[in-house]
């Protein structure tokens, strides 16, 4: 018997690496990690039960992993895989296949919310409900403990059964909970899963050594016969795992049943539900029978195929009032799917006789995308039970003001164990929180004797991120699948956090407070008066520490969380402080002794200072200031009473009428949020600077911006506002200002290293440098300034220059992306050159959570109120969701034409009815002028009557050339939607594709996609990558009507520029791919620029462009625009961790790749030369007819 | 014709010796140099110091982002690690050559603070290094630091590590001291059993179009040898410690010119990276035909223009400076 910590997904994929020959695989939130562990274990050797190593292969979908599965399968492979949610509905047509065909197999899927009004990366079980059609038999885990133990009945029964298995568990609640469990050993797996099971598998296999066929076309004749046969394969699923639970048992003493019952033995009131809310409605039943309740809760393991009778024999006789509670939701039907089978198998046994009396059945809804689920909400149903009339659909967990069918629940009903410690833990996620906070549980749940949990809450920023740790110790296992709700220990390890948000939400009367203080002795006085008020309140004990200068001492940097974890145990006397501090000493050792003597050290230098550094706090008198307000004041209606309370952490308390029906949100919210996460911000340097809008042009996050003005403007200025002589001739008496936006500044340093100037005499600065800022109102007074000043008139900005485009609005501004993420200046660009006539299709991934994760939007609009129109479908389609856009905008825009001109006579204005239809809206002035007629059309219109008029009115806008972009990553465009952009690109269609390159898929964690590079470590090829990058550009041009850049604004940003502005200009599809630096390269992003650089001048990232226009007039289209290497691969590549943790860990190997790497980058180079230097006739032809 | 020669107490079948470089990375390279006609081999450097600040570079790098965001804990797998940590491969690589090679191994520890020099000194030495070499690297950037300091350093580091080891240790340092003869009878006190003249700094160079500071190494050319020559002259007969020339050797005629001035050996990599390890032979070869046409053996050759033991070196070399000025007036003008 093996104890470890661990969470749901490891806890699943342990036991399913253990039994299975091939794991194919693909990333999705939140499953990703159980293929990340099964591909690292078989990089480094780990064997099955069976003694040998699975293969775990990557696809390029999802769709991909089920096939590869189901030929694994039909030539005898024991084969799993593991998904989730849009993952496991493409896998929905293999599954119908494999389940038709009686293959033993299991689907791990760690259940999540389906994208519907919006995208969910949490837990529910739409996913899971969503194949209940296919024939997969549906095991359900309510617990970390669980999900290994029913991974191993899966995959036990599925051999059995010769059904597949879906085994299910609930995304992030049980996949990322950390909680102490029972581990099998492989003794035990062997004599669980036999042999005898594994050759029954093999032998049905296809072989020519005994062929036949299967996957045969079948007729009206047998085809209908042919699905009957399987029944009795189904009717004895209950009883096989039945059997397997019952062996089980026998071997690890831990007993399951497919349908269980808990509660009062006479219940009159009973639950039925599955999943994580099992143990909440389980523990929520005890506290009620103890106090004389008659309640109970049936909970379903099996759901497919549905046990009838075991769920019939799990409801008690007395039973009058039964609430079926669905995680999911099927807008349209009569009710969620466990309530109708709960209904329809009780009213079958009363009608056939079986049961005396029919309860009433009520069906509820809780839980969706991992909405909390308490055992007050729980006890919520029970008293709804209760009353005369109950609801007979309701929903719990929420405010439903609109159709009114949410239970009111009491928040303040808890059932907290009183040996149990709760502990809540704020940070930001660079500080490491989280990471510590897991160490903790480890720690102290490796104790015999001593539980442990932990669950961690994230917001949606990649950069500045808040972190919610919730942690519970006890000598009590903990089955607690929800958020602590009173916590004996509050650690705040972050000043900025408890200024903004109620820190002291959880903290019990009593709890101890931790404070992560730089102001000394002053942190009393600093604190907000709210906070200061409920520390008297609640007689908090108020320790500080500034961990930010222990951990500076110490050289750790900003990584202040061993210093605050050493706190936490010296006060929180959960240990023997000598022991705890031995503990902490012992687990960093463990982490990093492998690594780096020198982090070990230094950490534990910090764990000896963190002691010495911790101060009791003692009130004192109150201060003056509150907590920060979310928005400001003047900020729009909607924001101020949703946005403001998503951002205040509030926005579980939303009622249903507050949000919008179909997922339409409003643009341009980002700005209200003025995050401050960076103690460093950008500064201006008026007279150093030269006024070339480099820094302005690479700001991932559009806080540098620039506006020219007559000089007269600049008098009477704030404090604070800088304003140089503008730096070009032919302009006198014009002022320049290069305004940051401090407060949305996250000091990311990329404008700083794009700066071509060094002030005389300071080599070391530059025109524009990063500096601490604490007091940031004269910022906020200079922003507010230079906002009133208009933006440059676009018709007199030059597009075409670096330095012109400086002068264009962002209209994607102050992104939640990395602090220096590369791929958001691009997207800043495409706003700036056609934000006002801008449709983006973006795939899902970083683009799609940092451009429309709420509570706010980066994509804003102008003053006019134009903007770009963003939207996300999917990630497999997002390329054919892009070319849909473009098809509806020529639909329209011919409409519009063929009305104008039929009004031509009523409109009575030839001059603006020509302009309209004859403007072929190339350059900016063109565009301006364009519009304007539109404007005038409108107006005109206005006094117009008649079906015509009302048709062109509604299309009218589409006379101005839309701008189509389809925008997403090389997961989507190199894998998953590969063949969505190969169809795109083929169509002739006027689209651009812009691929956001950083050669992994970087929103699920860095796993490898056809683009990463060879030699690159990666997840699922953590030995480095063995096949070269995919030619996306190349393969492009072979169509000879797609125009084509590669490009890297960190090393051309010229080039970059024209490539955007030739795409867009270019009739017909275009395909740019972008270079974006990224934290999954490892480096320290301040750096991406100079990456850029070395990639393109390596060779790894040649510039080129292929312009099919140039082709027609009979020049060579394809341009080379990098110089020839002059730098190694290995200079490129010596800066960053993908490629150096390879040469740390097998060198060889690493040298191998990399003159491997050289060779291919040679001669690459040398076909791309001989490609600059053909002749036209060298390339295919453009066959369409353009205009 | 007998090539013998000692060095560092070590006897080594000729006075060229292969200095720390490139070619020595691997048993087979070292195996080659051996082969190649060397009379030993100075594996290349070993930088501690920096290894251990790479390790933890990557270590915070591979930590910097995990835990951020909830869709990624993690963006870096565990490496599966073929090899162990790179000490570890150095250690076993001295292990591996010392077994194999027919000549000499010494092993080269580069760095610049007392640290863990004797741990590591210690490990190489239990590896089977036969002899161990001090790079000492260090370029006093803090202007706070003072001349004694850092002779200070170097003579501490070198008692250590001679305090911590019995094979004989040998310093390559740099001759940017204000008076380095001084310096080196220091280090022959502290207990070196070898000079090393001189390390060569790797000084980095400007790149005009990016505007920035660039690294590089090339390969050293005959004429830097005049500098380490001359003080080999000086310290002949007046250090106990054998001295080794390093730097500027191209041809036969560079080694001769090294062993008249008194070297003990002459160490060489550019002409061994340029000519490949074969070349050593010719080197040898050139020598020996030198030697031969001169009716000299090579101990009476050895220091055959070093300054005299008597003589005043200040005297010798303002001579050799107001001569060379006179020869400079008479070809370019007068330059002072």
């Amino acid at each position: 018997m093996t104890r470890a910590i661990i969470d749901g997904n490891e806890a699943a994929a342990d036991v399913a690496y253990r039994l299975s020959e091939l794991c194919s695989i693909y990333p999705i939130t939140p499953s990703s990690t159980m293929a990340e562990l099964a591909d690292e274990w078989a990089a480094h050797g780990r064997r099955n039960i069976f003694g040998t190593v699975p293969t775990v292969i990557e696809m390029q979908s999802e769709g991909g992993a089920a096939g590869a599965m189901h030929g694994a399968l039909q030539a005898g492979a024991l084969s799993t895989t593991f998904t989730a949610s849009q993952g496991l509905l493409l896998m929905i047509p293999n599954m119908f296949r494999i389940a038709g065909e009686l293959t033993s197999s299991v689907f791990h899927v760690a259940a999540r919310s389906l994208a519907t009004q919006g995208l969910s990366i949490f837990g529910d079980h739409q996913d899971v409900m969503a194949v209940r059609q296919t024939g997969v038999c549906l095991l359900s885990s309510s617990s970390v403990q669980e999900a290994h133990d029913m991974a191993a009945i899966s995959h036990r029964a599925t051999l059995d059964a010769r059904v597949p298995f879906v085994h299910f568990f609930d995304g992030f609640r049980t996949s990322h909970e950390l909680n102490t469990l029972t581990k099998l050993t492989d003794e035990e797996l062997r004599a669980f899963v036999p042999e005898s099971l594994v050759l029954e598998h093999r032998s049905r296999a296809l072989s020519p050594a005994h062929p036949f066929i299967r996957g045969t076309a079948q007729n009206p004749d047998t085809y209908f016969q042919s699905r009957e046969t399987a029944n009795p394969y189904y009717a004895a699923v209950p009883g096989i795992v039945e059997r397997a639970m019952r062996e089980f048992e026998g071997l690890t003493g831990r007993r399951y049943g497919l349908v269980e019952y808990h509660g009062h033995e006479q219940a009159d009131r009973v639950v039925v539900i599955m999943g994580s809310g099992v143990e909440t409605v389980r523990a929520t039943v005890d506290h009620l029978v103890a106090a004389g309740e008659r309640v109970g809760v049936v909970f379903v393991r099996l759901y497919r195929p549905l046990p009838v009778e075991a769920l019939l024999a799990a409801i008690p006789a007395t039973t009058s009032r039964v609430a079926v509670l669905d995680r999911t939701k099927e807008s349209g039907a009569a009710g969620e799917p466990l309530y109708l089978d709960v209904s329809s198998a009780l009213g079958e046994a009363v009608m056939s006789g079986r049961r005396d009396t029919l309860p009433l059945v009520i069906g509820g809804r809780y839980g969706l995308s991992s909405k909390e689920f308490t055992p007050a909400m729980a006890k919520a149903v029970f008293d709804e039970l209760a009353k005369e009339s109950p609801k007979a659909r309701f929903t719990v967990g929420i405010h439903d003001d609109v159709t009114h069918l949410s239970l009111d629940y009491d928040p303040g009903f808890d059932l907290a164990d009183p040996e149990t410690l709760s502990a809540v833990f704020y940070g930001l996620g660079s500080d490491g929180t989280v990471g510590a906070n897991k160490n903790t549980i480890k720690i102290l749940g490796s104790r015999d004797g001593t539980y442990a949990q932990g669950y961690f809450v994230y917001d949606s920023k990649k950069s500045g991120s808040r972190t919610v740790s919730h942690l519970r110790f006890g000598p009590n296992p903990i089955r607690a699948p929800y958020l602590v709700g009173q916590a004996g220990f509050i650690g705040c390890h972050h000043w900025s956090i408890l200024e903004r948000v109620d820190v002291l939400e959880f903290a019990r009367p009593g709890a101890t407070l931790l404070l992560n203080s730089p102001y000394g002795d002053q942190t009393w006085s600093r604190l907000p008066e709210p906070v200061q008020r409920r520390i008297i309140e609640l007689g908090l004990s108020v320790y500080a520490i500034d961990a930010g200068a222990v951990a500076r001492a110490a050289g750790l940097g900003s990584r202040t969380n061993t210093i605050l974890q050493t706190c936490f145990f010296a006060i929180s006397g959960v240990l023997p402080r000598e022991e705890a501090i031995e503990a902490i000493k012992h687990a960093i050792t463990k982490t990093y002794a492998r690594k780096s003597a020198e982090v070990v050290r230094k950490n534990h230098l910090a764990v000896d200072q963190a002691v010495q550094n911790l101060v009791q706090v003692t009130p004192g008198e109150a201060s003056s200031h509150g907590l920060l307000p979310p928005v400001p004041e003047g900020a729009p209606e909607f924001v101020r009473t949703v946005t403001a309370e998503m951002l205040a952490g509030r926005g579980d308390s939303l009622p249903v009428s507050a949000l919008p029906a179909d997922g339409s949100y409003p643009s341009g919210t980002t700005k209200y949020e003025k995050r401050n996460i960076s103690d460093i911000v950008a500064v201006w340097d008026p007279e150093a600077c030269i006024q070339c809008g480099n820094c302005a042009f690479v700001c991932p996050h559009a806080v540098i911006r620039a506006k020219t003005y007559p000089t007269s403007a600049a008098e009477g200025t704030p404090d604070g506002f800088l304003s140089a002589p503008l730096n070009a001739v032919g302009l006198p008496d014009t002022s320049y200002t290069l305004q940051v936006y401090a407060e949305d500044c996250t000091g990311c340093g990329l404008c700083v290293e794009a700066c071509p100037v060094r002030p005389i005499g300071q080599p070391h600065r530059r025109a524009i440098n990063l500096e601490p800022k604490l007091d940031r109102e004269p910022e906020k007074r200079a922003v507010e300034y230079f906002e009133s000043i208009p933006y440059n008139a676009r018709e007199r900005v030059d597009f075409g220059t670096v330095r012109g485009t400086q002068f264009l609005e962002p209209l994607f501004e102050f992104s939640g992306a990395c602090a220096g993420c590369g791929e958001t200046p691009y997207l800043k660009l495409l706003t700036q050159l056609f934000g006002d006539r801008l449709m983006v299709a973006n795939a899902t991934g970083c683009s799609s959570i940092y451009g429309g994760n709420l509570p706010t939007t980066p994509w804003s609009k102008n003053a006019k109120g134009r903007g770009p129109a963003w939207s996300n479908s999917l990630f497999e389609d997002n390329a054919e969701f892009g070319l849909g856009m473009r098809l509806a905008a020529d639909v329209h825009r011919d409409l519009a034409r063929a009305r104008l001109s039929e009004l031509r006579e009523a409109i009575a204005d030839d001059e603006l009815v020509d302009g309209l239809l004859e403007n072929e809206q190339r350059a900016s002035s063109d565009l301006v002028a364009q519009h304007e007629r539109v404007e005038r059309l409108l107006d005109r219109l206005t006094q117009l009557d008649g079906p015509a008029v009302a048709d062109l009115l509604s299309v009218a806008d589409h006379l101005v050339r839309r701008s189509v972009w389809i925008v997403g990553g090389d997961g989507w465009a190199y894998d998953i939607g590969a063949g969505g952009v190969d169809h795109v690109l083929a169509s002739g269609r006027n689209v651009n594709i812009l691929v956001l390159d950083t050669e992994v898929y970087s929103n699920t964690g860095g796993q490898a996609s056809k683009s990463t590079p060879l030699g690159a470590v990666a997840k699922f090829t953590s030995g480095g990558k063995l096949t070269n990058k995919k030619d996306l550009a190349l393969q492009a041009t072979a169509y000879g009507s797609v125009y084509v850049a590669r490009v890297a604004m960190g090393a051309d940003p010229q080039q970059t520029l024209k490539a955007f502005r030739e795409a867009e200009s270019f009739d017909g599809p275009s395909l740019i791919i972008a270079y974006s630096h990224c934290i999954a390269h490892g480096y320290d992003l301040r750096d991406g620029l100079d990456q850029q650089y070395k990639a393109v001048n390596s060779g790894h990232w040649p510039l080129m462009r292929y312009n099919p226009v140039i082709r027609e007039r009979g020049g060579n289209p394809f341009l080379l625009d990098s110089p020839r290497p002059r730098l190694t691969l290995e200079e490129y590549h010596a800066h960053e961790l993908r490629f150096k943790a390879l040469k740390a860990a097998n060198p060889q190997e690493a040298e191998r790749l990399l003159a491997l790497g050289q060779a291919q980058v040679d001669r690459r180079w040398q076909e791309y030369e001989e490609l600059a230097t053909k002749g036209a006739e060298r390339f295919a032809m453009d066959a369409r007819e353009r205009s | 014709m007998n090539l013998e020669t000692n060095y560092l107490g070590l006897t080594l079948r000729n006075p060229v010796v292969a200095s720390a470089g490139p070619l020595s990375q691997t048993v087979a390279g070292i195996r080659e140099l051996g082969d190649g006609g060397v009379g030993a081999v100075v594996v290349y450097s070993l930088f501690e110091e920096q290894l251990r600040r790479e390790a933890e570079r990557l270590t915070r790098l591979e930590t910097q982002f995990e835990d951020m965001f909830g869709e990624a804990t993690s963006f870096f797998p565990e490496v599966p690690n073929e090899g162990a940590h790179p000490a570890h491969r150095y250690l076993r690589l001295i292990e591996d050559a010392a077994r194999v090679s027919e000549v000499p191994v010494i092993a080269s520890l580069n760095g610049v603070s007392v640290g863990s020099w004797i741990d590591t000194a210690r490990q190489l030495q239990d590896a089977g290094a036969a002899a161990i070499e001090l790079n000492i690297y260090f370029v006093p950037g803090d202007l706070r630091t003072t001349s004694a300091q850092v002779e200070q350093r170097h003579v501490e580091i070198v008692s250590a590590v001679k305090q911590s080891v019995s094979v004989p240790v040998a310093v390559k340092l740099s001759p940017y001291f204000s008076s380095p003869g001084h310096m080196c009878v220091e280090l022959d006190r502290a207990g070196a059993d070898g000079l090393v003249l001189f390390n060569r700094f790797l000084q980095p160079d400007i790149d005009i179009d990016r505007l920035e500071m660039v690294s590089g190494v090339t390969l050293s050319s005959p004429n830097e040898a005049r500098l380490p020559r001359t003080w080999i002259a000086i310290l002949r007969g007046h250090v106990r410690a054998s001295l080794a020339a390093t730097t500027g050797v191209e041809t036969p005629e560079d080694v001769i010119k090294y062993i008249l001035a008194g070297a003990d050996v002459v160490m060489t990599t550019s002409a061994l990276v340029r000519h490949g390890a074969g070349y050593a032979l010719d080197l040898v070869v050139g020598l020996e035909d030198w030697l031969t046409s001169r009716g000299l053996t090579l101990e009476q050759a050895r220091g055959m223009l070093a300054i005299p033991e008597a003589a005043s070196a200040d005297a010798f070399e303002r001579a050799g400076y107001v001569d060379a000025l006179q020869k400079a007036k008479s070809t370019y003008g007068s330059l002072v």
